[in-house]
Protein backbone atom coordinates (compact mmCIF):
# COMPACT_ATOMS: atom_id res chain seq x y z
CA UNK A 1 0.00 0.00 0.00
CA UNK A 2 2.81 2.44 0.87
CA UNK A 3 4.59 1.39 -2.32
CA UNK A 4 1.40 2.13 -4.25
CA UNK A 5 0.98 5.54 -2.59
CA UNK A 6 4.58 6.40 -3.48
CA UNK A 7 3.94 5.53 -7.11
CA UNK A 8 0.70 7.55 -7.11
CA UNK A 9 2.34 10.62 -5.58
CA UNK A 10 5.34 10.50 -7.91
CA UNK A 11 3.26 11.42 -10.98
CA UNK A 12 2.14 15.05 -11.17
CA UNK A 13 -1.44 13.97 -12.05
CA UNK A 14 -1.64 11.69 -9.02
CA UNK A 15 -0.22 14.28 -6.63
CA UNK A 16 -2.32 17.23 -7.77
CA UNK A 17 -5.42 15.06 -8.21
CA UNK A 18 -5.14 13.56 -4.73
CA UNK A 19 -4.54 17.01 -3.21
CA UNK A 20 -7.60 18.50 -4.96
CA UNK A 21 -9.85 15.56 -4.08
CA UNK A 22 -8.71 15.65 -0.42
CA UNK A 23 -9.41 19.39 -0.33
CA UNK A 24 -12.90 18.80 -1.74
CA UNK A 25 -13.56 16.00 0.76
CA UNK A 26 -12.45 18.24 3.64
CA UNK A 27 -14.90 20.89 2.42
CA UNK A 28 -17.66 18.31 2.14
CA UNK A 29 -17.10 17.18 5.74
CA UNK A 30 -16.21 20.45 7.48
CA UNK A 31 -17.62 23.05 5.04
CA UNK A 32 -20.86 23.80 6.88
CA UNK A 33 -18.93 24.20 10.16
CA UNK A 34 -16.45 26.76 8.87
CA UNK A 35 -18.87 28.73 6.67
CA UNK A 36 -18.64 32.33 7.96
CA UNK A 37 -22.23 33.26 7.04
CA UNK A 38 -25.68 31.70 6.85
CA UNK A 39 -25.87 30.55 3.19
CA UNK A 40 -29.57 31.38 2.88
CA UNK A 41 -29.62 34.67 4.80
CA UNK A 42 -30.79 37.46 2.50
CA UNK A 43 -29.11 40.86 2.91
CA UNK A 44 -30.83 43.31 0.55
CA UNK A 45 -28.33 46.00 1.47
CA UNK A 46 -25.27 43.91 0.61
CA UNK A 47 -26.06 42.69 -2.91
CA UNK A 48 -23.46 42.26 -5.70
CA UNK A 49 -20.56 42.98 -3.33
CA UNK A 50 -17.05 42.29 -4.59
CA UNK A 51 -14.63 40.19 -2.53
CA UNK A 52 -13.90 41.74 0.89
CA UNK A 53 -12.64 40.65 4.29
CA UNK A 54 -16.20 40.04 5.42
CA UNK A 55 -17.39 38.33 2.20
CA UNK A 56 -14.32 36.51 0.81
CA UNK A 57 -15.84 35.87 -2.62
CA UNK A 58 -18.44 38.64 -2.54
CA UNK A 59 -22.22 38.34 -2.39
CA UNK A 60 -24.86 37.29 -4.90
CA UNK A 61 -28.08 38.83 -6.21
CA UNK A 62 -29.83 38.42 -2.85
CA UNK A 63 -26.84 39.49 -0.76
CA UNK A 64 -26.00 35.91 0.23
CA UNK A 65 -22.35 35.09 0.93
CA UNK A 66 -21.00 33.19 -2.11
CA UNK A 67 -18.12 31.56 -0.17
CA UNK A 68 -20.49 30.09 2.43
CA UNK A 69 -22.87 28.89 -0.28
CA UNK A 70 -20.02 27.12 -2.08
CA UNK A 71 -18.85 25.45 1.15
CA UNK A 72 -22.32 24.15 1.90
CA UNK A 73 -23.20 23.33 -1.70
CA UNK A 74 -20.22 20.95 -1.89
CA UNK A 75 -22.32 18.30 -0.15
CA UNK A 76 -25.21 18.61 -2.59
CA UNK A 77 -22.91 18.49 -5.61
CA UNK A 78 -20.05 16.15 -4.72
CA UNK A 79 -21.70 13.62 -2.39
CA UNK A 80 -24.55 13.10 -4.84
CA UNK A 81 -22.11 12.63 -7.73
CA UNK A 82 -20.07 10.06 -5.80
CA UNK A 83 -23.17 8.15 -4.67
CA UNK A 84 -24.64 8.15 -8.18
CA UNK A 85 -21.37 6.89 -9.65
CA UNK A 86 -21.12 4.10 -7.07
CA UNK A 87 -24.73 3.05 -7.65
CA UNK A 88 -24.28 3.11 -11.43
CA UNK A 89 -21.04 1.14 -11.13
CA UNK A 90 -22.56 -1.56 -8.92
CA UNK A 91 -25.48 -2.08 -11.30
CA UNK A 92 -23.18 -1.96 -14.33
CA UNK A 93 -20.61 -4.31 -12.76
CA UNK A 94 -23.35 -6.81 -11.95
CA UNK A 95 -24.70 -6.76 -15.53
CA UNK A 96 -21.19 -6.85 -17.05
CA UNK A 97 -19.98 -9.75 -14.90
CA UNK A 98 -23.17 -11.71 -15.49
CA UNK A 99 -22.83 -11.17 -19.22
CA UNK A 100 -19.17 -12.27 -19.23
CA UNK A 101 -20.02 -15.27 -17.05
CA UNK A 102 -22.97 -16.42 -19.17
CA UNK A 103 -21.01 -16.04 -22.42
CA UNK A 104 -22.27 -17.20 -25.81
CA UNK A 105 -25.62 -16.01 -27.11
CA UNK A 106 -26.84 -14.50 -23.85
CA UNK A 107 -23.66 -12.41 -23.68
CA UNK A 108 -24.13 -11.29 -27.28
CA UNK A 109 -27.76 -10.31 -26.65
CA UNK A 110 -26.99 -8.42 -23.44
CA UNK A 111 -24.10 -6.50 -24.95
CA UNK A 112 -25.98 -5.57 -28.13
CA UNK A 113 -28.84 -4.30 -25.96
CA UNK A 114 -26.36 -2.28 -23.90
CA UNK A 115 -24.98 -0.81 -27.15
CA UNK A 116 -28.50 0.11 -28.19
CA UNK A 117 -29.20 1.86 -24.87
CA UNK A 118 -25.92 3.75 -25.18
CA UNK A 119 -27.10 5.31 -28.44
CA UNK A 120 -29.26 7.60 -26.28
CA UNK A 121 -26.98 10.41 -25.01
CA UNK A 122 -26.62 10.06 -21.22
CA UNK A 123 -27.80 13.62 -20.60
CA UNK A 124 -30.98 12.92 -22.58
CA UNK A 125 -31.46 9.64 -20.73
CA UNK A 126 -31.07 11.42 -17.40
CA UNK A 127 -33.51 14.12 -18.51
CA UNK A 128 -36.11 11.50 -19.42
CA UNK A 129 -35.70 9.63 -16.13
CA UNK A 130 -35.87 12.81 -14.02
CA UNK A 131 -38.92 13.93 -15.91
CA UNK A 132 -40.47 10.55 -15.28
CA UNK A 133 -39.73 10.60 -11.54
CA UNK A 134 -40.12 14.35 -10.94
CA UNK A 135 -37.45 17.00 -10.36
CA UNK A 136 -35.59 16.49 -7.10
CA UNK A 137 -32.09 15.79 -5.93
CA UNK A 138 -32.72 12.11 -5.14
CA UNK A 139 -34.38 11.53 -8.50
CA UNK A 140 -31.45 13.20 -10.25
CA UNK A 141 -29.19 10.72 -8.41
CA UNK A 142 -31.22 7.77 -9.70
CA UNK A 143 -31.19 9.25 -13.21
CA UNK A 144 -27.42 9.69 -13.28
CA UNK A 145 -26.91 6.17 -11.89
CA UNK A 146 -29.14 4.68 -14.56
CA UNK A 147 -27.42 6.73 -17.26
CA UNK A 148 -24.00 5.44 -16.14
CA UNK A 149 -24.86 1.76 -15.73
CA UNK A 150 -24.61 0.67 -19.41
CA UNK A 151 -21.14 2.17 -19.87
CA UNK A 152 -19.87 0.55 -16.68
CA UNK A 153 -21.39 -2.79 -17.70
CA UNK A 154 -19.51 -2.68 -20.99
CA UNK A 155 -16.20 -1.86 -19.25
CA UNK A 156 -16.64 -4.47 -16.50
CA UNK A 157 -17.40 -7.16 -19.05
CA UNK A 158 -14.37 -6.44 -21.21
CA UNK A 159 -12.08 -6.30 -18.17
CA UNK A 160 -13.48 -9.54 -16.75
CA UNK A 161 -13.08 -11.31 -20.09
CA UNK A 162 -9.48 -10.17 -20.57
CA UNK A 163 -8.51 -11.09 -17.02
CA UNK A 164 -10.04 -14.55 -17.49
CA UNK A 165 -7.62 -15.16 -20.40
CA UNK A 166 -4.49 -14.19 -18.45
CA UNK A 167 -1.74 -16.72 -17.84
CA UNK A 168 -1.89 -16.37 -14.08
CA UNK A 169 -5.53 -17.45 -14.11
CA UNK A 170 -4.70 -20.44 -16.30
CA UNK A 171 -1.77 -21.21 -13.98
CA UNK A 172 -4.09 -21.16 -10.99
CA UNK A 173 -6.48 -23.50 -12.79
CA UNK A 174 -3.55 -25.80 -13.65
CA UNK A 175 -2.46 -25.76 -9.99
CA UNK A 176 -5.88 -27.13 -9.18
CA UNK A 177 -7.17 -24.15 -7.22
CA UNK A 178 -10.90 -23.95 -6.55
CA UNK A 179 -13.08 -21.59 -8.63
CA UNK A 180 -13.87 -19.56 -5.52
CA UNK A 181 -10.16 -19.09 -4.84
CA UNK A 182 -9.42 -18.10 -8.44
CA UNK A 183 -12.25 -15.57 -8.58
CA UNK A 184 -11.42 -14.13 -5.15
CA UNK A 185 -7.61 -14.09 -5.16
CA UNK A 186 -6.63 -13.97 -8.82
CA UNK A 187 -9.43 -12.34 -10.79
CA UNK A 188 -11.16 -9.91 -8.42
CA UNK A 189 -8.10 -7.79 -7.52
CA UNK A 190 -7.30 -7.36 -11.21
CA UNK A 191 -10.89 -6.59 -12.20
CA UNK A 192 -11.42 -4.05 -9.43
CA UNK A 193 -8.42 -1.86 -10.25
CA UNK A 194 -9.49 -0.70 -13.74
CA UNK A 195 -13.06 -0.24 -12.52
CA UNK A 196 -11.91 2.02 -9.68
CA UNK A 197 -9.94 4.09 -12.19
CA UNK A 198 -12.97 4.40 -14.45
CA UNK A 199 -15.18 5.24 -11.46
CA UNK A 200 -12.88 8.01 -10.30
CA UNK A 201 -12.93 9.66 -13.72
CA UNK A 202 -16.68 9.24 -13.97
CA UNK A 203 -17.27 11.12 -10.72
CA UNK A 204 -16.21 14.23 -12.61
CA UNK A 205 -18.74 13.47 -15.36
CA UNK A 206 -21.38 12.91 -12.69
CA UNK A 207 -20.62 16.28 -11.09
CA UNK A 208 -21.12 17.92 -14.46
CA UNK A 209 -24.25 15.92 -15.25
CA UNK A 210 -25.77 16.88 -11.89
CA UNK A 211 -24.88 20.49 -12.36
CA UNK A 212 -26.37 20.40 -15.86
CA UNK A 213 -29.62 18.85 -14.61
CA UNK A 214 -29.89 21.52 -11.91
CA UNK A 215 -29.03 24.16 -14.50
CA UNK A 216 -31.94 22.98 -16.67
CA UNK A 217 -34.20 23.15 -13.61
CA UNK A 218 -34.53 19.37 -13.23
CA UNK A 219 -32.19 18.70 -10.28
CA UNK A 220 -31.78 20.62 -7.03
CA UNK A 221 -34.39 23.36 -6.54
CA UNK A 222 -33.91 26.94 -5.25
CA UNK A 223 -32.86 28.13 -2.74
CA UNK A 224 -30.49 25.13 -2.48
CA UNK A 225 -26.79 26.02 -2.80
CA UNK A 226 -26.12 23.40 -5.51
CA UNK A 227 -23.34 24.72 -7.76
CA UNK A 228 -25.07 24.11 -11.09
CA UNK A 229 -28.18 25.84 -9.79
CA UNK A 230 -26.01 28.77 -8.62
CA UNK A 231 -24.64 29.16 -12.17
CA UNK A 232 -28.15 28.94 -13.58
CA UNK A 233 -29.48 31.62 -11.22
CA UNK A 234 -26.45 33.80 -11.85
CA UNK A 235 -27.16 34.03 -15.59
CA UNK A 236 -29.74 36.79 -15.23
CA UNK A 237 -27.53 38.90 -12.98
CA UNK A 238 -24.08 38.17 -14.41
CA UNK A 239 -23.69 41.58 -16.07
CA UNK A 240 -24.16 43.18 -12.63
CA UNK A 241 -21.47 41.09 -10.95
CA UNK A 242 -19.40 38.44 -12.74
CA UNK A 243 -18.39 36.83 -9.44
CA UNK A 244 -21.82 35.23 -8.96
CA UNK A 245 -21.18 33.27 -12.13
CA UNK A 246 -17.42 32.73 -11.95
CA UNK A 247 -16.99 31.22 -8.45
CA UNK A 248 -19.45 28.33 -8.72
CA UNK A 249 -18.03 27.60 -12.20
CA UNK A 250 -14.54 27.47 -10.72
CA UNK A 251 -15.77 25.15 -7.96
CA UNK A 252 -17.27 22.73 -10.51
CA UNK A 253 -14.04 22.84 -12.53
CA UNK A 254 -11.85 22.16 -9.47
CA UNK A 255 -13.84 19.06 -8.55
CA UNK A 256 -13.94 17.79 -12.12
CA UNK A 257 -10.22 18.38 -12.73
CA UNK A 258 -9.35 16.84 -9.34
CA UNK A 259 -11.19 13.56 -9.95
CA UNK A 260 -9.97 13.44 -13.56
CA UNK A 261 -6.32 13.85 -12.53
CA UNK A 262 -6.67 11.39 -9.66
CA UNK A 263 -8.15 8.82 -12.06
CA UNK A 264 -5.25 9.25 -14.50
CA UNK A 265 -2.76 9.06 -11.63
CA UNK A 266 -4.38 5.88 -10.28
CA UNK A 267 -4.26 4.31 -13.73
CA UNK A 268 -0.54 5.00 -14.03
CA UNK A 269 0.16 3.81 -10.49
CA UNK A 270 -1.82 0.57 -10.93
CA UNK A 271 -0.12 -0.13 -14.23
CA UNK A 272 3.60 -0.42 -13.48
CA UNK A 273 4.42 -1.14 -17.14
CA UNK A 274 3.76 2.42 -18.32
CA UNK B 1 -14.95 -5.84 -45.42
CA UNK B 2 -17.51 -8.32 -46.46
CA UNK B 3 -21.09 -7.58 -47.51
CA UNK B 4 -21.90 -9.96 -44.66
CA UNK B 5 -20.42 -7.49 -42.17
CA UNK B 6 -22.37 -4.56 -43.62
CA UNK B 7 -25.57 -6.58 -43.44
CA UNK B 8 -24.81 -7.46 -39.82
CA UNK B 9 -24.27 -3.81 -38.95
CA UNK B 10 -27.53 -2.81 -40.62
CA UNK B 11 -29.39 -5.44 -38.60
CA UNK B 12 -27.66 -3.99 -35.52
CA UNK B 13 -29.01 -0.51 -36.33
CA UNK B 14 -32.53 -1.87 -36.68
CA UNK B 15 -32.16 -3.72 -33.36
CA UNK B 16 -30.85 -0.53 -31.71
CA UNK B 17 -33.82 1.48 -32.92
CA UNK B 18 -36.18 -1.26 -31.78
CA UNK B 19 -34.71 -1.28 -28.25
CA UNK B 20 -34.68 2.53 -28.11
CA UNK B 21 -38.29 2.65 -29.26
CA UNK B 22 -39.23 0.17 -26.51
CA UNK B 23 -37.42 2.20 -23.84
CA UNK B 24 -38.88 5.49 -24.98
CA UNK B 25 -42.36 4.08 -25.29
CA UNK B 26 -42.08 2.54 -21.83
CA UNK B 27 -40.85 5.81 -20.29
CA UNK B 28 -43.57 7.88 -21.92
CA UNK B 29 -46.18 5.37 -20.80
CA UNK B 30 -45.13 5.63 -17.15
CA UNK B 31 -44.99 9.43 -17.31
CA UNK B 32 -47.69 10.80 -15.02
CA UNK B 33 -49.33 12.60 -17.92
CA UNK B 34 -52.34 11.48 -19.87
CA UNK B 35 -52.51 12.59 -23.50
CA UNK B 36 -56.27 13.14 -23.29
CA UNK B 37 -56.00 15.30 -20.16
CA UNK B 38 -53.11 17.18 -21.81
CA UNK B 39 -55.26 18.08 -24.80
CA UNK B 40 -58.55 18.90 -23.08
CA UNK B 41 -57.21 20.42 -19.88
CA UNK B 42 -57.80 19.54 -16.23
CA UNK B 43 -61.48 20.59 -16.22
CA UNK B 44 -62.68 18.38 -19.06
CA UNK B 45 -65.69 16.17 -18.39
CA UNK B 46 -65.23 12.44 -17.97
CA UNK B 47 -67.33 11.72 -21.10
CA UNK B 48 -65.21 14.03 -23.26
CA UNK B 49 -62.00 12.40 -21.94
CA UNK B 50 -63.33 8.90 -22.58
CA UNK B 51 -64.44 9.83 -26.09
CA UNK B 52 -61.04 11.34 -26.93
CA UNK B 53 -59.19 8.36 -25.43
CA UNK B 54 -61.25 6.08 -27.65
CA UNK B 55 -60.52 8.05 -30.83
CA UNK B 56 -56.80 8.24 -29.93
CA UNK B 57 -56.66 4.53 -29.17
CA UNK B 58 -55.60 5.17 -25.57
CA UNK B 59 -58.09 2.63 -24.23
CA UNK B 60 -56.35 -0.23 -26.04
CA UNK B 61 -53.84 -2.46 -24.18
CA UNK B 62 -50.34 -1.02 -24.02
CA UNK B 63 -48.75 -3.58 -26.34
CA UNK B 64 -51.39 -2.76 -28.93
CA UNK B 65 -50.69 0.97 -28.59
CA UNK B 66 -47.00 0.24 -29.04
CA UNK B 67 -47.61 -1.89 -32.10
CA UNK B 68 -49.81 0.80 -33.68
CA UNK B 69 -47.24 3.50 -32.94
CA UNK B 70 -44.36 1.37 -34.24
CA UNK B 71 -46.28 0.51 -37.41
CA UNK B 72 -46.91 4.23 -38.04
CA UNK B 73 -43.23 5.01 -37.42
CA UNK B 74 -42.22 2.39 -39.98
CA UNK B 75 -44.43 4.18 -42.49
CA UNK B 76 -42.71 7.48 -41.67
CA UNK B 77 -45.52 8.87 -39.50
CA UNK B 78 -44.03 9.92 -36.16
CA UNK B 79 -47.33 11.11 -34.71
CA UNK B 80 -48.96 14.45 -33.93
CA UNK B 81 -47.67 16.87 -31.32
CA UNK B 82 -49.97 17.30 -28.32
CA UNK B 83 -48.64 20.83 -27.92
CA UNK B 84 -48.95 22.26 -31.42
CA UNK B 85 -51.33 19.81 -33.10
CA UNK B 86 -48.89 19.60 -36.02
CA UNK B 87 -47.20 16.40 -37.29
CA UNK B 88 -44.06 15.77 -35.21
CA UNK B 89 -41.85 14.28 -37.94
CA UNK B 90 -41.36 17.30 -40.25
CA UNK B 91 -40.79 19.69 -37.32
CA UNK B 92 -38.22 17.34 -35.76
CA UNK B 93 -36.32 16.76 -39.00
CA UNK B 94 -36.22 20.49 -39.72
CA UNK B 95 -34.79 21.00 -36.23
CA UNK B 96 -32.34 18.14 -36.77
CA UNK B 97 -31.01 19.97 -39.84
CA UNK B 98 -30.11 23.01 -37.73
CA UNK B 99 -28.48 20.79 -35.10
CA UNK B 100 -26.48 18.94 -37.73
CA UNK B 101 -25.19 22.25 -39.11
CA UNK B 102 -24.05 23.10 -35.59
CA UNK B 103 -22.52 19.63 -35.15
CA UNK B 104 -20.65 19.62 -38.48
CA UNK B 105 -19.19 23.08 -37.91
CA UNK B 106 -18.11 22.03 -34.40
CA UNK B 107 -16.47 18.83 -35.63
CA UNK B 108 -14.72 20.79 -38.39
CA UNK B 109 -13.37 23.39 -35.97
CA UNK B 110 -12.36 20.62 -33.56
CA UNK B 111 -10.38 18.73 -36.24
CA UNK B 112 -8.56 21.91 -37.32
CA UNK B 113 -7.44 22.60 -33.75
CA UNK B 114 -7.25 19.24 -31.98
CA UNK B 115 -5.09 17.31 -34.47
CA UNK B 116 -2.20 19.83 -34.60
CA UNK B 117 -2.40 20.18 -30.79
CA UNK B 118 -2.18 16.41 -30.33
CA UNK B 119 0.72 16.11 -32.80
CA UNK B 120 2.71 18.89 -31.12
CA UNK B 121 2.13 17.34 -27.70
CA UNK B 122 3.25 13.90 -28.87
CA UNK B 123 6.34 15.10 -30.73
CA UNK B 124 7.38 17.34 -27.84
CA UNK B 125 6.46 14.80 -25.18
CA UNK B 126 7.39 15.93 -21.68
CA UNK B 127 8.34 19.42 -22.89
CA UNK B 128 6.53 22.66 -22.11
CA UNK B 129 4.28 22.41 -25.19
CA UNK B 130 3.07 18.99 -24.03
CA UNK B 131 2.29 20.31 -20.54
CA UNK B 132 0.35 23.25 -21.99
CA UNK B 133 -1.73 20.97 -24.21
CA UNK B 134 -2.44 18.64 -21.25
CA UNK B 135 -3.50 21.58 -19.09
CA UNK B 136 -5.80 22.91 -21.80
CA UNK B 137 -7.36 19.50 -22.29
CA UNK B 138 -7.96 18.99 -18.57
CA UNK B 139 -9.59 22.42 -18.36
CA UNK B 140 -11.73 21.59 -21.41
CA UNK B 141 -12.92 18.29 -19.98
CA UNK B 142 -13.62 19.86 -16.58
CA UNK B 143 -16.05 22.56 -17.65
CA UNK B 144 -19.62 21.54 -18.48
CA UNK B 145 -21.08 23.16 -21.63
CA UNK B 146 -23.48 25.33 -19.69
CA UNK B 147 -20.60 26.93 -17.81
CA UNK B 148 -18.45 27.59 -20.89
CA UNK B 149 -21.52 28.82 -22.76
CA UNK B 150 -22.58 31.21 -20.00
CA UNK B 151 -19.07 32.56 -19.50
CA UNK B 152 -18.62 32.94 -23.27
CA UNK B 153 -21.83 34.97 -23.52
CA UNK B 154 -20.70 37.13 -20.60
CA UNK B 155 -17.26 37.82 -22.06
CA UNK B 156 -17.82 38.03 -25.83
CA UNK B 157 -21.37 39.39 -25.95
CA UNK B 158 -21.87 41.38 -22.74
CA UNK B 159 -18.38 42.79 -22.18
CA UNK B 160 -16.70 42.88 -25.59
CA UNK B 161 -19.92 43.24 -27.62
CA UNK B 162 -18.24 41.35 -30.46
CA UNK B 163 -20.99 38.81 -31.03
CA UNK B 164 -24.74 38.53 -30.52
CA UNK B 165 -25.53 36.78 -27.21
CA UNK B 166 -28.26 34.35 -28.30
CA UNK B 167 -30.67 33.59 -31.08
CA UNK B 168 -30.64 31.94 -34.46
CA UNK B 169 -30.74 33.44 -37.96
CA UNK B 170 -31.03 31.05 -40.92
CA UNK B 171 -27.96 31.23 -43.17
CA UNK B 172 -30.19 31.55 -46.24
CA UNK B 173 -31.83 34.66 -44.80
CA UNK B 174 -28.79 36.64 -43.75
CA UNK B 175 -25.50 34.80 -44.12
CA UNK B 176 -23.26 37.15 -42.13
CA UNK B 177 -25.65 37.47 -39.23
CA UNK B 178 -26.32 33.72 -39.31
CA UNK B 179 -22.61 32.95 -39.01
CA UNK B 180 -22.17 35.54 -36.23
CA UNK B 181 -24.93 33.81 -34.25
CA UNK B 182 -23.25 30.43 -34.74
CA UNK B 183 -19.72 31.39 -33.62
CA UNK B 184 -20.24 31.12 -29.85
CA UNK B 185 -22.31 27.90 -29.88
CA UNK B 186 -19.84 26.18 -32.22
CA UNK B 187 -16.85 27.24 -30.09
CA UNK B 188 -18.56 26.06 -26.90
CA UNK B 189 -19.38 22.62 -28.33
CA UNK B 190 -15.86 22.29 -29.73
CA UNK B 191 -14.10 22.87 -26.41
CA UNK B 192 -14.85 19.47 -24.87
CA UNK B 193 -14.31 17.70 -28.20
CA UNK B 194 -10.95 19.42 -28.68
CA UNK B 195 -9.86 18.42 -25.19
CA UNK B 196 -10.84 14.80 -25.72
CA UNK B 197 -9.60 14.31 -29.27
CA UNK B 198 -6.24 16.08 -28.80
CA UNK B 199 -5.51 13.75 -25.87
CA UNK B 200 -6.41 10.72 -27.98
CA UNK B 201 -4.29 11.87 -30.94
CA UNK B 202 -1.38 12.45 -28.56
CA UNK B 203 -1.52 9.00 -26.97
CA UNK B 204 -2.03 7.20 -30.33
CA UNK B 205 0.92 9.06 -31.86
CA UNK B 206 3.14 8.42 -28.84
CA UNK B 207 2.41 4.70 -29.20
CA UNK B 208 3.11 4.73 -32.94
CA UNK B 209 6.37 6.66 -32.54
CA UNK B 210 7.68 3.83 -30.34
CA UNK B 211 7.07 1.06 -32.88
CA UNK B 212 9.81 -0.82 -34.71
CA UNK B 213 8.83 0.36 -38.19
CA UNK B 214 9.24 3.99 -37.16
CA UNK B 215 12.65 3.19 -35.69
CA UNK B 216 13.53 1.34 -38.91
CA UNK B 217 12.47 4.33 -41.03
CA UNK B 218 14.60 6.66 -38.91
CA UNK B 219 17.58 4.28 -39.18
CA UNK B 220 17.18 4.27 -42.97
CA UNK B 221 18.07 7.96 -42.74
CA UNK B 222 14.64 9.50 -43.38
CA UNK B 223 14.27 12.83 -41.59
CA UNK B 224 12.06 13.13 -38.53
CA UNK B 225 9.56 15.31 -40.38
CA UNK B 226 9.19 12.84 -43.25
CA UNK B 227 8.82 9.88 -40.90
CA UNK B 228 6.11 11.77 -39.05
CA UNK B 229 4.26 12.78 -42.23
CA UNK B 230 4.59 9.60 -44.28
CA UNK B 231 4.60 6.83 -41.69
CA UNK B 232 3.45 7.86 -38.23
CA UNK B 233 0.50 10.18 -38.86
CA UNK B 234 -1.33 7.80 -41.18
CA UNK B 235 -1.50 5.14 -38.49
CA UNK B 236 -2.00 7.47 -35.57
CA UNK B 237 -4.87 9.43 -37.10
CA UNK B 238 -6.96 6.46 -38.24
CA UNK B 239 -8.36 5.63 -34.79
CA UNK B 240 -9.45 9.27 -34.53
CA UNK B 241 -12.31 8.42 -36.90
CA UNK B 242 -13.75 5.96 -34.41
CA UNK B 243 -13.25 8.35 -31.51
CA UNK B 244 -14.96 11.22 -33.29
CA UNK B 245 -17.88 8.93 -34.17
CA UNK B 246 -18.24 7.85 -30.54
CA UNK B 247 -17.99 11.49 -29.48
CA UNK B 248 -21.12 12.18 -31.52
CA UNK B 249 -22.88 10.77 -28.45
CA UNK B 250 -21.40 13.53 -26.27
CA UNK B 251 -22.06 16.00 -29.07
CA UNK B 252 -25.78 15.20 -29.21
CA UNK B 253 -25.98 15.56 -25.43
CA UNK B 254 -24.03 18.82 -25.52
CA UNK B 255 -26.22 20.14 -28.31
CA UNK B 256 -29.23 19.90 -25.97
CA UNK B 257 -27.67 22.29 -23.44
CA UNK B 258 -26.04 24.61 -25.96
CA UNK B 259 -29.21 25.01 -28.03
CA UNK B 260 -31.18 25.73 -24.89
CA UNK B 261 -28.76 28.46 -23.77
CA UNK B 262 -28.30 30.08 -27.19
CA UNK B 263 -31.98 29.69 -28.12
CA UNK B 264 -31.23 27.74 -31.30
CA UNK B 265 -34.35 25.92 -32.55
CA UNK B 266 -32.54 22.60 -33.08
CA UNK B 267 -33.58 19.10 -32.06
CA UNK B 268 -32.10 19.47 -28.57
CA UNK B 269 -34.25 22.48 -27.79
CA UNK B 270 -37.28 20.78 -29.34
CA UNK B 271 -36.66 17.85 -26.99
CA UNK B 272 -36.36 20.05 -23.90
CA UNK B 273 -39.59 21.82 -24.83
CA UNK B 274 -41.27 18.46 -25.46
CA UNK B 275 -40.02 17.03 -22.15
CA UNK B 276 -41.13 20.09 -20.19
CA UNK B 277 -44.56 20.07 -21.87
CA UNK B 278 -44.77 16.25 -21.58
CA UNK B 279 -45.54 16.14 -25.28
CA UNK B 280 -45.27 12.36 -25.60
CA UNK B 281 -45.22 11.92 -29.41
CA UNK B 282 -42.59 14.66 -29.72
CA UNK B 283 -40.40 13.04 -27.00
CA UNK B 284 -40.68 9.64 -28.68
CA UNK B 285 -39.82 11.03 -32.11
CA UNK B 286 -36.95 13.20 -30.85
CA UNK B 287 -35.20 10.44 -28.90
CA UNK B 288 -35.65 7.98 -31.75
CA UNK B 289 -34.15 10.45 -34.26
CA UNK B 290 -31.19 11.16 -31.96
CA UNK B 291 -30.45 7.46 -31.46
CA UNK B 292 -30.78 6.85 -35.20
CA UNK B 293 -28.33 9.68 -35.94
CA UNK B 294 -25.82 8.23 -33.49
CA UNK B 295 -26.13 4.70 -34.89
CA UNK B 296 -25.83 5.82 -38.50
CA UNK B 297 -22.79 8.01 -37.80
CA UNK B 298 -21.04 5.09 -36.07
CA UNK B 299 -21.94 2.76 -38.93
CA UNK B 300 -20.43 5.17 -41.46
CA UNK B 301 -17.33 5.57 -39.28
CA UNK B 302 -16.77 1.81 -39.14
CA UNK B 303 -17.14 1.47 -42.91
CA UNK B 304 -14.81 4.42 -43.50
CA UNK B 305 -12.25 3.00 -41.08
CA UNK B 306 -12.22 -0.41 -42.75
CA UNK B 307 -12.00 1.24 -46.18
CA UNK B 308 -9.01 3.36 -45.17
CA UNK B 309 -7.19 0.65 -43.25
CA UNK B 310 -7.09 -2.49 -45.36
CA UNK B 311 -5.60 -4.51 -42.48
CA UNK B 312 -8.93 -4.40 -40.67
CA UNK B 313 -10.96 -7.43 -41.68
CA UNK B 314 -14.43 -7.44 -40.23
CA UNK B 315 -16.47 -10.56 -40.65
Amino acid sequence: MTEFMKRLLRTPQGFIGLALVLLVLLIVVFGPMIAPHDPEKLSPLARYKGPSLDYWLGTDQYGRDIFSRLLIGARATVVMAVLATIAGTLVGAFIGTTSAFLGGRADELIMRTIDAIMSIPSLLFALLVVNLLGSSTVNALVAVAIAFAPGMARITRSVALSVRKQDYVNAAIARGESSAYIIRREMLPNVIAPIIVEMTIRVSFAVMLFATLSFLGLGAQPPAAEWGLMVSEARRYMHLSAGILIWPSVAIAVVAVGFNLLGDGLRDALNPRT
Amino acid sequence: MSPNYIAKRLVMIVYTLFIVSLIVFAITQILPADAAVMMLGENATQEALDALRQTMGLDAPIWQQYATWFWHVLQGDLGTSLRTGQPVGPAMFEALGRSLLLAFLSIGLMLIIAIPLGIVAAVRRGKVADMVVSLVSYAGVALPEFVTATVAVLVFADWMKWLPPTGYVPLTENFASGIAHLVLPVCVISVILIAHVSRMVRSELVDVLHTDYIRAARLKGISRGDVLRRHALRNALLPTITIVALDVGYLLGGVIVVEEIFAIPGIGRQLIVAIQARDLPAIQAGVLIMAATYSIVNFIADILYAWLDKRIQYD
